[in-house]
């Protein structure tokens, strides 16, 4: 198809050169050089040195083209020249010719680079072939589709070239673009199939070397937001690398809502449980949440679990570096967590930075102190009891901040340094366990990890339903409801009812309840008037949609 | 009981030999051994190899040039004049022209910048071909081998074709002087007129320093499948589209625009080093030439470098197999460049890792001040020196001459 395609072309314009030449060099013979011009175009150039003369001399060629199309002998013969050559309508045909010198310096320089590559360029291979068509079909397309689909089975392509006498040719090109120009889904999925096997690959060769089992200990108790928090502590520990048992410790007992929660990891948990209730208060919760730890860490010194103890809390944010980075732990290690108490509200200017709890170091790398949490801006709305919608306040320095080696625990391990207390003695008599570094008779001696506490790989969040919120258990509605009425308005009531603990607020003398109760019944109108600003909203909004379906 | 001690000693060694052998198979399992066609010659020591005269050239070819721009020290072209400042202080420089293998002139001709910093060409003939006057007038080894056993270095787009556009650089072809001379450039394609046969191809000018400040942790995991940054369309130069790239790289951008997996864009970065160690494939399409700075910095950072050129000769391709290193994509297979990356086995896609890990490939890339061992100019000197000895064809007989000193376009033959 090419070769009768180029022919074609080489006739036309073969053709139409020796109307040109015919017409200016009155003692040319025309029949050989159009012999000559069929078998082998080459021998235009020694007759007609377009290089010299530079682009002029093509645009006459296509010049005489154009008279030769207008004209349209089928056989062009030696007496159709004479006769032309001797019509009286000669002048017209100057006119014409006038008019094709005008028409092709408009096009320009283009076309006759069109006629240069189609006459002049050497034998193309097929590859070109798109590129001859391309160029004939006059641009603008820069879209060029290509229609090959993928090949089933590629081979690697060896470097070019793989047929030698391929030429890369010079000028313009077609820009392919494949029919579909979207990702494939086989294709999406092996390239992280590749991306999975070189990051282990890099992990192999430059990660943690002989990485030691890490022992997750997780305080919880069945309440609305523990299946938020605990999927995502549970999927951030699916993908820890390193060999792990995760200790989950319940209040209230085993209950099913955790177990269910917990059989989705295939990860080795211990469900420890803890038979007391989680209290209201969260000044009482976090003591509480110490005391499980300290639990978990007395099952662990009884099992003899050999490993790096994290404590990772449900609703906190870890890093996957995290867990690189304990690795390096002798004994205990320090880290920095960041503090998330609340965000920042639009109109609020000032943007104060990160608080940060963890070590202190000075220049050279040495633990000097401790960065705590700065209270005093939250004094008046710290969260008394869970779910009450203010600022919940950490303690001074929290368990996630520590990791320590669980040979630590143990009764008897060898090199176990001098500056830890035996469990058994801590806890009893109604000692209050703050933070591990009252497990501590030294504390500094502990390691500060993360380049000194200056990466921070954890942010701490407490972020808590209503305690008095039910759920369906475990999240499933079954059978499902038979009525279903859309809400028109939220199915709780404006002001809250007389909740028990605000009987035990009013018993206790504490400053905090009173004001707190303002901000939050003025809080919830604020709130509720915000509801119906949107209900109204999105009322208007679903008319509107009512009104344009109607016209 | 002898003969049980002899025994457990056997098995001591074996052991001991085991151990050792297993820790230099793990130390051979990071990186690989690099020998291209020319053997294992990546680490070879020019010194005592060859001898170089470095002919004094008045300083108007060379420092006076540099001096009124001196921001031709830190471009892409830039290898010709650390070149020269290494051979001035080499081993493998001498004094004493008689001894000497090859003759190297010190032209600065890529140093004539725009405003803007691109250099132009349209000097540089008669700057070369002024010094190629001055050598063979003032020293006799030009005429006695015609330029034969003289190397320049020529590092602008399309070597010694001196100009920036291929088809008027195709015309001019190679400056008729340097015809039997030994080029060093970056520009490599096969069967074009500006490369010819015993060219020495060499990596564009990368600084060493700027790439050194940028690095980040090797464990940082590679999350990046495809990354590139660049002009897909020169809307300048090429407005119509088509020209610039052959097309290849505004199919790259047609295709995968829309594609997850293909970090590509045209900014501007200034974390595009850091993006490039975090990336398994960096694109090193071609532009208006097939070189880039881009696969220097590829193999600097680890990223396997998947070349869209058609034909391209690659630096130092005798010393680096490049097919091991790099994956090659015809410009025609652009529109399947997804299916291609991902279809490669994943042994594959390791083993070319560790073939980039290895310090004498990065190396082997780099111009560091001062030079090192391994580095791209003794790559250079290897070149030479395995060029050597000079076949018979080099020393002319006494009346024969080979050049046409008036050859070439009229405009070349004015004095500089």
């Amino acid at each position: 198809m090419l070769t009768t395609h180029k022919s074609s072309s080489f006739q036309f314009l073969a053709r139409a050169t020796t109307a040109f030449l015919s017409s200016i060099l009155p003692s040319a013979p025309p029949v050989p050089l159009r012999l000559a011009l069929r078998q082998n175009p080459i021998p235009l150039i020694a007759i007609h040195d377009w290089r010299s003369d530079g682009g002029v001399d093509r645009r006459e060629a296509e010049r005489g083209g154009r008279a030769m199309k207008q004209t349209a002998p089928q056989q062009p013969n030696r007496q159709a020249y004479t006769a032309f050559r001797s019509s009286p309508g000669v002048l017209f045909w100057s006119a014409v010719h006038v008019l094709c010198c005008l028409l092709s310096a408009a096009a320009g320089f283009r076309f006759s680079r069109l006629l240069f590559l189609l006459l002049f360029s050497p034998s193309p291979p097929s590859s070109s072939s798109l590129h001859h068509r391309h160029l004939l079909r006059q641009p603008p397309p820069a879209v060029l589709p290509s229609p090959s689909p993928p090949p089933p089975h590629i081979h690697l392509p060896p470097p070019p070239p793989a047929a030698a006498s391929n030429r890369v040719v010079v000028g313009r090109h077609g820009i392919r673009v494949r029919p579909w120009p979207h990702p494939n889904a086989a294709d999406v999925a092996r390239a992280h199939e590749i991306l999975a096997r070189v990051q282990q690959e890099q992990r192999r060769r430059y990660g943690v070397k002989d990485p030691r089992p890490v022992l997750v200990v997780t305080p919880t108790y069945a309440r609305t937001f523990q299946a938020l928090h605990l999927t995502g502590l549970l999927h951030s520990l699916m993908l820890v690398p390193h060999p792990l048992t995760w200790l989950v410790v319940e209040a209230g007992g085993v209950s099913n809502e955790t177990a269910a929660l917990l059989a989705r990891s295939r990860l080795p948990v211990v469900h420890l449980p803890f038979h007391e209730q989680m209290p209201i208060r969260w000044h009482d919760r976090h003591r509480l949440e110490a005391r499980m730890r300290l639990h978990a860490l007395r099952v662990i010194r009884e099992k003899q679990l050999d490993g790096i103890i994290v404590f990772a809390d449900e609703s906190n944010v870890h890093r996957l570096e995290l867990f690189d980075e304990v690795q390096k732990v002798e004994w205990m290690g320090a880290l920095s967590v960041g503090i998330l108490t609340h965000s920042q509200r639009e109109g609020e200017k000032g943007q104060s930075p990160l608080p940060i709890q963890g070590p202190a170091c000075n220049a050279s790398g040495h633990l000097i102190g401790w960065h705590t949490f700065n209270n005093l801006p939250y004094a008046k709305k710290a969260a008394a009891f869970v779910g009450d919608g203010a600022t919940v306040l950490p303690m001074k320095l929290e368990w996630a901040g520590f990791v320590m080696n669980s040979r630590l625990l143990w009764r008897e391990a060898e090199e176990k340094p001098g500056w830890v207390r035996d469990l058994d003695e801590v806890g009893i008599n109604g000692e209050e366990i703050e933070s591990p570094l009252d497990l501590l008779k030294d504390a500094s001696s502990v390691e500060p990890l993360g380049n000194c506490g200056k990466k921070v790989l954890l942010w701490w969040l407490r972020a808590e339903a209503r305690f008095d919120s039910r759920f369906p258990a475990r999240w499933v509605i079954d059978p499902p409801l038979e009525i279903i009425v859309p809400a028109k308005r939220t199915p709780w009531p404006e002001a809250p009812p007389d909740l028990p603990f605000q009987v035990i607020a009013d018993d206790e003398d504490h400053v905090e309840v009173h004001p707190s109760k303002k901000t939050r019944s003025s809080r919830s109108k604020r709130i509720s008037r915000k509801k119906k600003k949107r209900e109204t909203h999105v009322d208007a909004q679903v008319s509107d949609l009512f009104n344009r379906q109607e016209k | 009981m002898g003969s049980g001690t002899w025994i457990l000693a056997l098995l001591v060694l074996q052991s001991v030999f085991d151990g050792i052998y297993g820790l230099e198979q793990e130390v051979n399992r990071r990186t690989e051994r690099i020998s291209g066609s020319a053997g294992d010659v990546l680490e070879d020591d020019p010194v005592g190899r060859l001898k170089v005269f470095v002919y004094e050239l008045p300083s108007k070819y060379n420092k006076k040039i540099l001096h009124k721009d001196p921001r031709c020290l830190n471009h892409m072209f830039a290898a010709e004049i650390y070149m020269h400042r290494f051979l001035l202080s080499s081993p493998v420089r001498t004094l004493n022209p008689e001894e000497a293998d090859w003759f190297y002139a010190p032209v600065y001709t890529t140093c004539d910048l725009t405003p803007s910093g691109l250099p132009l060409p349209f000097k540089s003939p008669r700057m070369m071909r002024s010094a190629i006057e001055l050598i063979s007038t003032n020293w006799p080894y030009w005429n006695r081998t015609e330029g034969a056993d003289h190397f320049f270095v020529v590092p602008h787009d399309f070597g010694a074709c001196f100009h920036y556009q291929e088809e008027t650089a195709i015309e001019r072809g190679i400056l008729h002087l340097l015809k039997r001379a030994t080029l060093v450039q970056t520009f490599g394609q096969r069967n074009h007129v500006c490369l010819k046969d015993g060219s020495i191809t060499i990596p564009p000018y990368a600084p060493p320093q700027k790439m050194q400040t940028h690095l980040i942790p090797p464990d940082t995991p590679r999350s990046i499948f495809v990354y590139f940054r660049g002009l897909f369309y020169d809307v300048g130069n090429d407005p119509e589209g088509g020209y610039y790239a052959r097309g290849a790289r505004a199919s790259v951008w047609e295709n995968f625009k829309n594609n997850p997996l293909f970090d590509i864009s045209t900014d501007h970065p200034t974390t595009y080093y850091e993006d490039m160690q975090r990336a398994v494939f960096c694109l090193c399409p071609l532009g208006w030439a097939p070189w880039s700075p881009r696969l220097v910095e590829a193999v600097v950072f680890g990223c396997i470098p998947v070349v869209i050129a058609d034909d391209i000769v690659l630096p130092f391709a005798d010393a680096i197999p490049w097919e091991e290193i790099g994956v090659f994509v015809a410009e025609e297979d652009v529109p399947k460049l997804d299916t291609i990356l991902t279809s490669i086995p994943i042994e594959v896609i390791l083993r070319k890792q560790r073939l980039l890990a290895n310090p004498s490939m990065k190396q082997a890339m780099l111009f560091p001040q001062p030079a090192q061992p391994g580095d791209a100019f003794h790559q250079i000197l290897n070149g030479l020196a395995r060029k050597l000895p000079h076949d018979e064809g080099v020393f002319l007989k006494p009346g024969q001459k080979i050049l046409n000193w008036t050859a070439g376009p009229v405009g070349d033959l004015k004095p500089w």
